[in-house]
């Protein structure tokens, strides 16, 4: 399982990744596994204002749904298009070509509370 | 018991493998006050020929002797006798939902088939595997519109079969959405001005018979632009699905949701259900349907094959948050729909509506001679509202010579102008032109 | 014709060789290579000008649909299949072929109560009196069908321990979202609609819809260590915004709920009432009764107790029986005896806290003459054996399988029992392994992977009409699995070989839908 350095991670298994003054978001590897196949990925639309630990959208395999909840609060600028032809990227390639949407954050310091990649390491084993 | 196959050295076998001393031990989890200790108050048990003799008893207090001249939602239809034999193949009948695909591809492929013959009759994208019938499909029909676009109120012609209008309010108090009533006009139409009126920014969507509860074919291209305008979804409505033979595909003519149901196709009419509801929409509103979907995929070896599919809308995952609770539907009422439509196909269907629409221009001509004109002047298919003078006299009269003549309107529309004497009455391929001749002249005493 | 089916007329092997695919016969169903016909859907065949019907000519002559608009009408419906009758037989014959029914084998689907259909019913419910009847037919032309109604209400309120029933709902789910409606317009009529429900974890998903289409806040209470629910965990969750609590009893684990009288106590002491779901009320038939145990309301499951038929997913049929109480709010129609005469009551006026209708006229009739068909053969003995021996088959294939696979809760249990799959961990065999190896040893599997609780739930319910062979052989094919597993696990991942179709890729159905056929339809 990969849990890339430079990225921050929430308990329900969101990552975020610094991006000029935004941050990218999508779901972590060990989330894609826990999910199985993913068949289909449902997102806001740019411009929708979204607000750190609330909903801002769904990730569907076969058998289970699991809500996406924001890392931090603000806009969202930039959706992943491409995934509602093509869900299983977010199996294939979580942290990079899996990326769900891009926020403008409302207080871009809402990063610092989010686990570094050796706290959600520990939280995961944990939880496994 | 002829069910119960077990003996008394199996239940002693049985027992002792369990490590029980008898039947009772086995429910020591039931605390005492709460077992039955005495009998169930029910009628003694009867043999299969005093229980067939007590039926048909029954069965005969209820008169059938003649196809009933009311349709109002239940049509009575010819039933080809193949479509009754292959429903009673057991693999069919006593099979459950497909939750195993390897062992259920005949119910899927049936439904796949169900859920094509849904789409090419109503023009519509994609179809659910059936709802429990016509009236809570409009119902589910208007949660998914309050779904898709956020709103909460919902516009209905009058002219919509009024058992559907019941059901859609009981469904809706709860979640405080509202009903809005559209009227209809002089020619049983939903009044085009009025409904222009009614339909706003908060309007989800809005439902309209195709054709009507009066019988009457709506200006559904017209309906749906004014719901369209104002960014609301149009819902059409059909009871009498044979109609769709004769009349355009509802999607066509600008409809976003398509629901009603088949009864029509190899149900027969018993009392008023089961009967298969379907539902059917614009590819677009595909997650926020309601019910079980069938869909096509491949095996493991490469060979097509049918499976549920999208299921994470429903209760069994999504829980509180599915698009229904609906779980079980109506699976063999839809396979007897889908296999009255395969004998059917394309030219029976045609013909079939084609005899429809001339019976009923025959029963509206003997009607007309016999003194009892139409109420309602617009296009017709099967069935129109009559004005018999006293709609109720005339089915209790009618009623003694073992016909159901038809539905009194005033039941439904009390303040109707005319609605003593409105009386709704169906003609199909199965009342002959003698019978029409006596009906019509018994309808005037 | 092309072959759309994507059929080869070779079978196929595993990778293995398949030698190992052939199941031990000992304790197998009986299952055999048989002869099975590829089918094409119905729009991949037939021939132009083909029709399976046969109807009176038209007249002729005028056009019959001239007043209706022509931008309104069409002549044909384009797609429609062409085929004579005999192919249309064919057809749905081999499709039918494809299925495994309770006809065709051992049906332990848990939760389903997948009893025997008796014909008889079938035949009855055929009579023409029931099946050409008119749901608007004046009732003095439908005494018959009125009163089999009248008597089916009693009997339910009866074999449940209530005081009314109403036969209008559609299935189980239907019978849900009517009782919790009946429930709200109580609260309602009481002053307050209340906000919330509490749902055990056991609980179908069924459950938690309902409520929420009712506008209800759900809230999740967890199950004890025996399986159970407990009355402390209802009293901590327990106030006055509560509406009510679903409870299955027996549970969906197939565990009495034991604390059921303590429970109901605390949740009317806030004014809350006690909803029961009866999908599993074959355990208590004659044995004991819901409302004797503090229920207010409960939904019957006819195509489960009452043996109406499954068909596929329906139709069902859900009664809901009701307290005295909240008989005022049952939907329309009721049913009420006139003297010696029967009539429908279905204006608002004559009932007016009814919570209005649920469907279209008066309820899944033909499916109501099979139940009373069937409560008339059992009579109250044969109603109790049954309850006594469903519950004996249970607990018999409990006993046998106790060992060989997993019994997560080890709670005394009903009419059915749920194993799980952590003894076969060792072997990578999963639950999903298990019952597709069943499937080839001619059975259909189990409920699996609910209740949610269990991890890899294998829920077995065998209902009363099957023979003590017919378990046996079912224990033995289970042995037989778990010998397997330790053996030869890739031939348990390999089943199932005899199906007309091997596994099916749920995931390619899901992520590119194809939901109809289209001319031309591909599915790569």
């Amino acid at each position: 399982m990969d849990f890339p350095e430079d990225l921050r991670y929430t308990r329900e298994h969101e990552w975020a990744r610094k991006k000029g003054s935004n941050f990218v978001v999508g779901i972590t590897d060990f989330a894609q596994q826990q999910l199985g196949d993913v068949v289909y990925v449902e997102l806001p639309g740019v411009g929708d204002p979204v607000k750190k630990g609330e909903s801002f959208g769904v990730v569907e395999s076969t058998k289970a749904v699991s809500e996406l909840f924001a890392p931090v609060s603000g806009k969202v600028v930039e959706v992943n298009e491409p995934l509602s032809d093509a869900p299983e990227t977010v199996n294939d390639d979580p942290y990079e070509e899996g990326w769900m949407i891009v926020i403008e954050p409302s207080d871009p310091k809402e990063l610092e509370s989010l686990m570094d990649a050796k706290a959600y390491r520990a939280f995961v084993e944990e939880h496994e | 018991m002829r069910y119960h196959p077990h003996t008394p050295e199996d239940v002693r076998a049985m027992l002792d493998a369990v490590g029980a001393k008898s039947l009772d031990d086995l429910f020591r989890s039931i605390p005492q006050p709460l077992r039955l200790t005495r009998p169930l108050d029910v009628p003694p048990a009867v043999d299969e020929i005093s229980l067939f003799a007590e039926f048909r008893r029954l069965a005969a207090r209820n008169d059938v002797a003649h196809p009933p001249f009311a349709g109002a939602g239940c049509y009575p239809h010819h039933l080809p006798p193949a479509v009754d034999q292959l429903l009673l193949r057991g693999e069919f009948f006593t099979a459950y939902t497909p939750y195993q695909p390897e062992i259920s591809q005949g119910t899927l492929q049936a439904l796949f088939e169900w859920q094509t013959f849904v789409c090419l009759l109503t023009g519509m994208d994609v179809s659910n595997a059936s709802m429990y019938d016509g009236a809570t499909a409009t119902a589910e029909a208007a949660l998914m519109a309050t779904r898709i676009t956020g709103r909460k109120k919902i516009v209905v012609s009058a002219a919509v079969h009024p058992e559907y209008r019941k059901v859609l309010a009981t469904y809706l108090r709860s979640t405080h959405d509202r009903i809005a009533t559209v009227a209809f006009g002089a020619d049983g139409r939903t009044d085009l001005r009025a409904l222009e009126e009614a339909v706003d920014g908060e309007t989800a969507c809005v439902v309209a018979g195709w054709p009507n509860f009066l019988g009457v074919v709506e200006p559904l291209p017209e309906i749906a632009a004014i719901a369209r305008k104002a960014g609301a979804l149009t819902v059409a409505v059909t009871a009498e699905a044979v109609a769709l033979g004769a009349l355009q595909a509802p999607a066509a003519l600008g409809a976003d949701v398509a629901v009603g149901t088949f009864q029509s196709f190899g149900n027969p009419m018993t009392f008023g259900g089961p009967a298969p509801g379907f539902f059917a929409t614009r590819e677009a509103n595909v997650r926020q349907m309601p019910g079980r979907i069938c869909g096509a995929t491949l095996d493991k070896h490469g060979r097509r094959g049918f499976v549920l599919t999208l299921s994470t809308r429903e209760q069994h995952i999504r829980r509180e948050k599915a698009t229904s609770n609906i779980c079980t539907n109506s699976g063999l009422t839809a396979l007897a729909a889908t296999i009255h439509l395969s004998l059917l196909g394309k030219n029976g269907l045609a013909r079939l509506a084609r005899l429809n629409l001339e019976r009923a221009a025959l029963l509206a001509d003997a009607m007309k001679r016999a003194g009892c004109p139409r109420v309602f002047s617009g296009p017709a298919f099967n069935e129109a509202v009559y004005d018999v003078g006293d709609a109720e006299a005339v089915v209790a009269r009618l009623a003694k010579r073992g016909i159901v003549a038809g539905a009194p309107l005033a039941r439904w529309y009390p303040d109707l102008p005319k609605a003593k004497g409105a009386l709704l009455c169906v003609a199909t391929e199965l009342h002959s032109p003698e019978l029409i001749e006596l009906f019509a002249k018994s309808v005037r005493g | 014709m092309a072959n759309p089916t994507g059929w080869k007329p070779t079978m196929e092997k595993d990778a293995k060789g398949g030698a190992a695919a052939t199941p031990e016969p000992a304790g197998a169903g009986f299952a055999t290579r048989g002869i099975a016909h590829e089918e094409p859907l119905l729009f991949e065949r037939g021939s132009k000008g083909r029709s399976g019907v046969s109807l009176p000519a038209p007249a002729g002559g005028g056009d019959p649909a001239a007043a209706i608009p022509a931008a309104l009408r069409r002549d044909a419906v384009d797609g429609l299949p062409e085929i004579s009758e005999l192919e249309a037989i064919r057809h749905f014959t081999r499709l039918s072929s494809w299925n495994h029914g309770i006809d065709t084998g051992f049906y332990p689907l848990g939760s389903c109560t997948m009893k025997y259909n008796p014909k008889s019913s079938e035949a009855l419910a055929r009579l023409p009196g029931f099946a050409d009847l008119h749901p608007l037919a004046p009732p003095e032309m439908a005494q018959g069908a009125l009163e089999l109604m009248w008597r089916l209400e009693r009997a339910l309120s009866e074999i449940a321990g209530f005081d009314a029933t109403t036969l209008s709902p559609a299935a189980g789910a239907h019978g849900e979202l009517c009782g919790v409606m009946v429930i709200r317009a109580y609260h309602v009529a009481h002053g307050n609609p209340r906000k919330k429900v509490l749902i055990p974890d056991t609980a179908h998903g069924t459950n938690p819809a309902s409520s929420a289409l009712n506008g209800y806040e759900v809230v999740q209470l967890a199950s004890g260590p025996d399986g159970r629910l407990h009355p402390e965990t209802v009293a901590a969750a327990m106030d006055e915004d509560v509406a009510a609590i679903m409870i299955t009893n027996p549970n969906t684990l197939g565990i009495f709920e034991s604390h059921i009288q303590e429970i109901a106590k605390i949740v009317h002491a806030k004014g809350g009432l006690v909803y029961g779901d009866g999908a599993n009320m074959n355990a208590l038939l004659g044995v004991g009764r819901p409302g004797d145990m503090g229920f207010d309301v409960i939904q019957y499951n006819l195509h489960k107790t009452f043996a109406t038929p499954h068909g596929g997913g329906g139709p069902g049929s859900g009664p809901v029986a009701v307290k005295a109480a909240l008989a005022p709010f049952l939907p329309l129609p009721v049913v009420v005896k006139e003297g010696e005469a029967y009539r429908l009551v279905t204006d608002p006026r004559e009932r007016p806290q009814t919570v209005g209708k649920l469907r279209e006229f008066w309820g899944n009739f033909a499916m109501l003459v099979r139940a009373w068909a069937l409560i008339r053969e059992y009579g109250p003995e044969g109603l109790a054996q049954t309850g006594k021996l469903a519950v004996l088959n249970a607990n018999y294939l409990r006993a046998l399988l106790r060992g060989t696979y997993h019994l997560p809760y080890d709670t005394d249990s009903l009419h059915e029992v749920v194993f799980d799959d952590a003894l076969q961990k060792d072997t990578g065999v999963t639950t999903m392994d298990v019952a597709k190896r069943l499937i080839d040893h001619g059975f259909h599997p189990p409920t699996i992977y609910f209740p949610l609780v269990v991890h890899g739930a294998i829920m077995i319910e065998p209902t009363e009409t099957e023979s003590k062979e017919t378990l046996d052989r079912f224990v033995g094919a289970m042995r037989a699995i778990a010998e397997e597993a330790k053996a030869d696990p890739e031939a348990v991942k390999a089943a199932p070989t005899r199906t007309v179709r091997a596994r099916l890729d749920e995931t390619r159905a899901a992520r590119r839908p194809i939901l109809r056929w289209r001319p031309g339809m591909k599915v790569e």
